[in-house]
């Protein structure tokens, strides 16, 4: 099924096809760091495994697919849209307006599922879930598991803005399991009043997260591997987890990338008291969904966080923490940092450096003089005054 | 495969009676001149040393309570892990105990310590308070959380097998009457404490039958509640807000599933400076136990330089579920006071005292 195939295996044939398509920004495609954000800080995002094939390039036009999702999706989506038109990149949008508080549009909803197989990359924000047994289940949990975009990696680190942040010196991946776990959805009734939900885990998943992580930690100049896990209480389950991430760190050992592991309660009262010790965290669904919220507070809040998830064959760049935001939709207050450095990741994924550079700085700018702020920062101003104030600073 | 889980649902399905989900203040053992007798398990490590400081302490405050102790650790019993006879029958007699750390011995064949506990005695309810502690700061100020684990399934059911070779199911067990008890606890702790609110963490978004179970029986049990409302959270969401603004969370009282309780309890102590600090009880259908979370130290144990805070505040729990409110009052404002002084704190405080020196400086600072 998955094969993690190292770059410098590839044949030099299918390199050079990869690139071919790239044109004049073809020799900047394969850096060994990929700055995430700005090239002051000292993250980044790898690759996807294998060679990335833009699905869809037409004359230095790429097409990418656009999902802005629900609550604040679609200003964050705007504001994206903007900086990029004025930043002049060649992108091309397939947008779908999907919704989890409307129903389930199968026709809309196969379109847009069509369109990221087509063009390999898209961008998303989130798409609500209703509570109730009766609602539909969750649309990115079945966005992410039909594309088969395991590792969701979301960075959480302290922007040199001036709001108050509780700790400093915080930078560190969340690297986490997309595609199983307690996310698996299967549930049921054996009798009335009484509920079985299956988590499960398994080798292969395991095993490609764990290397995710690791080659993550190695293109990154990161030190440390860090697994998340309540192996102490769920034995089998979470204890293949840890065992196959000891296995794979056995053989990074050579590389130096250390590796220790963390019983979930423990990480997360580390996570408020010590954050600075955290480097790289791989864990599985829901303990990821629960650090990279305790991660997004301490530096600042979800506005900041940005994320993507990785399969084999797709990449979906969306916020790293990922909340809908409908009790501040429509009235212009959102940060749009978060998807904007998510999708200036998606420009270095797509070999566009030169844009991811030009808003990068830009965006940076506008965070270090933090003289226009949103209000999740300590700001007054609102998503179209931070949006204005990037394209000023292009 | 899920014939555990049915055996195990139909036990649990045994109608409980409403009023009757947890021991009681009035039950228990009393000696001749009315004195409440309470099992004292001092435990391993640091633990004699701290459970001394408590005994001391309550001692010189003049607490109508006699100590009963005896020593836990774990037996086999037809292959099943469990406690010393004249443990069990001093807890099952006096319905109160108080607990130190307790090492679980690495070796197989043994169930951890806390888990055989919290089945023995049936121990459905885990109450975690967290307040910020004036004199130890921490990046987060004024935090006063209260937080109510279902203790007793979930995720920790212990229910797991191997499908194929590197196929492992877990199964998170939910039945809605373990999770009406806990929710129906969680309002009675509100009432008690004076909150007017409880929130529901969980993520029935994702688990919709599971937490979905879990959110309709304490919407269930709220209407017996009039004067308490009741409103639910995700739990994302909650682990976002409470390191975002701890404060938000100081007028309701949160309940949830095993797991998210475990995660959120020790990240609320993390807020106010760790585990050495924070009290917890047990609340059971048999008995309830209250303790002190952390681990036996064995590192500094037997040099008199731990910190007893922790099962302090434990034991002043301990002494208003015994509706001992006035002794409880005095020995928690004593032990905050001796820690905001700074005189006498500890070394996990920063501070140079040793355990005896704390002990001697609450026990100056009762009223």
């Amino acid at each position: 099924m998955f094969r993690n195939v190292p770059r410098t295996a590839l044949p030099v044939a299918r390199c050079l096809r990869a690139s071919a398509g790239r044109a004049t920004i073809a020799g900047t495609r394969i850096p060994t760091v990929r700055h995430f954000g700005t090239t002051e800080t000292k993250t980044a995002l790898p690759p996807t495994d294998g060679v990335f094939v833009p699905g869809t390039v037409y004359g230095g036009q790429y097409t990418v697919t656009l999902i802005p999702g629900d609550g604040i999706g679609l200003e964050m989506a705007t504001a994206v849209k903007t900086i990029f038109k004025a930043a002049h990149v060649p992108i091309e949008w397939e947008q779908f307006d999907l919704s989890g508080y409307t129903k389930k549009d199968e026709g809309l909803l196969k379109q847009a599922m069509d369109s990221i197989r087509r063009n390999r990359v898209a961008l998303k924000g989130i798409l609500y879930t209703p509570v109730s047994r009766l609602g539909h289940s969750s649309l990115n949990v079945f966005l992410r598991k039909d594309l088969d975009i395991y590792a969701s990696t979301s960075i959480i680190q302290n922007l040199p803005g001036s709001w108050p942040t509780r700790h400093k010196n915080v930078n560190f991946a969340i690297i986490r399991e997309n595609t199983e776990g307690e996310y698996s959805g299967l549930e049921h009734t054996p009798v009335a009043g009484v509920v079985e939900s299956l988590k499960v885990v398994t080798r292969a998943k395991t095993e490609r997260i764990a290397k995710y992580a690791f080659d993550f930690a190695l293109k990154n100049g990161r030190k440390k591997v860090t697994a998340i896990h309540k192996a102490n209480i769920m034995k089998l389950g979470d204890g293949l987890f840890l065992n196959v991430c000891r296995e794979v760190a056995k053989k990074y050992e050579s590389s130096g990338i250390q590796f220790n592991d963390m019983i979930v309660d423990n990480a997360s009262m580390q996570l408020v008291s010590k954050p600075s010790q955290f480097d790289v965290i791989v864990c599985g669904n829901l303990y990821g969904n629960i650090l990279s919220n305790v991660g997004a507070a301490i530096v600042g809040g979800p506005g900041i966080v940005p994320g993507a998830n990785f399969g084999s064959n797709y990449a979906v760049f969306e916020p790293g923490c990922r909340h809908v935001g409908k009790d501040i939709q429509g009235r212009n207050t959102a940060n749009p940092t978060a998807l904007l450095l998510s999708s200036i990741h998606m420009l270095r994924h797509l070999g566009l450096e030169d844009h991811a550079n030009r808003i990068s700085h830009a965006l940076m700018k506008v965070i270090k003089e933090s003289k226009v702020l949103t209000p999740d920062l300590g700001g007054a101003h609102s998503t179209t005054d931070f949006t204005l104030a990037v394209i000023g600073n292009l | 495969m899920f014939r555990t889980a049915f055996a195990r649902a139909a036990r649990q399905a045994t109608p409980l009676c409403r009023r009757g989900f947890a021991s009681v203040a009035g039950e228990g053992a009393y000696t001749q001149d009315g004195k409440r007798i309470v099992t004292l398990i001092p435990g391993d490590g640091i633990g004699p040393e701290i459970s001394k400081s408590v005994v001391n302490i309550f001692e010189a405050e003049g607490v109508p309570v006699v100590w009963e102790s005896v020593d836990v650790y774990p037996i086999l019993k037809d292959g099943r892990t469990t406690i010393p006879d004249d443990a069990l029958t001093s807890i099952n007699k006096n319905k109160v105990a108080l607990k130190g750390p307790l090492a679980t011995p690495v070796g197989k064949g043994h169930v951890s310590m806390n888990l055989t506990l919290r089945r023995t005695f049936d121990l459905f309810a885990n109450v975690r308070p967290c307040k910020s502690i004036i004199g130890y700061k921490t990046p987060f100020d004024d935090v006063d959380t209260v937080l109510i684990r279902e203790n007793t399934e979930g995720e920790y059911s212990g229910i797991e097998h191997v499908v194929v070779d590197g196929v492992v199911q877990s199964i998170k067990l939910i039945t809605e009457e373990a999770s009406r008890r806990c929710a129906t606890y969680a309002f009675e702790y509100a009432r008690a404490i004076g909150r007017d609110r409880v929130t529901v963490v969980h993520k029935a978004n994702i688990q919709k039958l599971a937490d979905g179970l879990f959110l309709s029986a304490a919407q269930e049990v709220s209407r017996d509640y009039p004067d308490i409302k009741l409103d639910d959270v995700l739990l994302d969401r909650v682990c976002l807000q409470i390191v975002q603004d701890p404060t938000k969370w100081k007028h309701t009282v949160m309940v949830m599933p095993n797991l998210y309780g475990d995660i959120l309890s020790d990240l609320c102590a993390g807020l106010i400076g760790g585990l050495g600090l924070t009290p917890s009880g047990n609340i059971g259908q048999k008995a309830s136990i209250f303790e002190s979370v952390h681990g036996t130290a064995p590192d500094i144990a037997g040099k008199d330089l731990a910190n007893p805070t922790a099962l302090l505040l434990s034991a002043v729990m301990m002494l208003r579920h015994m509706k001992m409110d006035n002794h409880a009052d005095n020995i928690q404002q004593a032990v905050l006071k001796t820690i905001a002084e700074g005189k006498a704190r500890t070394g996990d405080l920063g501070g140079k005292a040793t355990n005896t020196q704390f002990t001697e400086n609450v026990i100056s600072n009762l009223k």
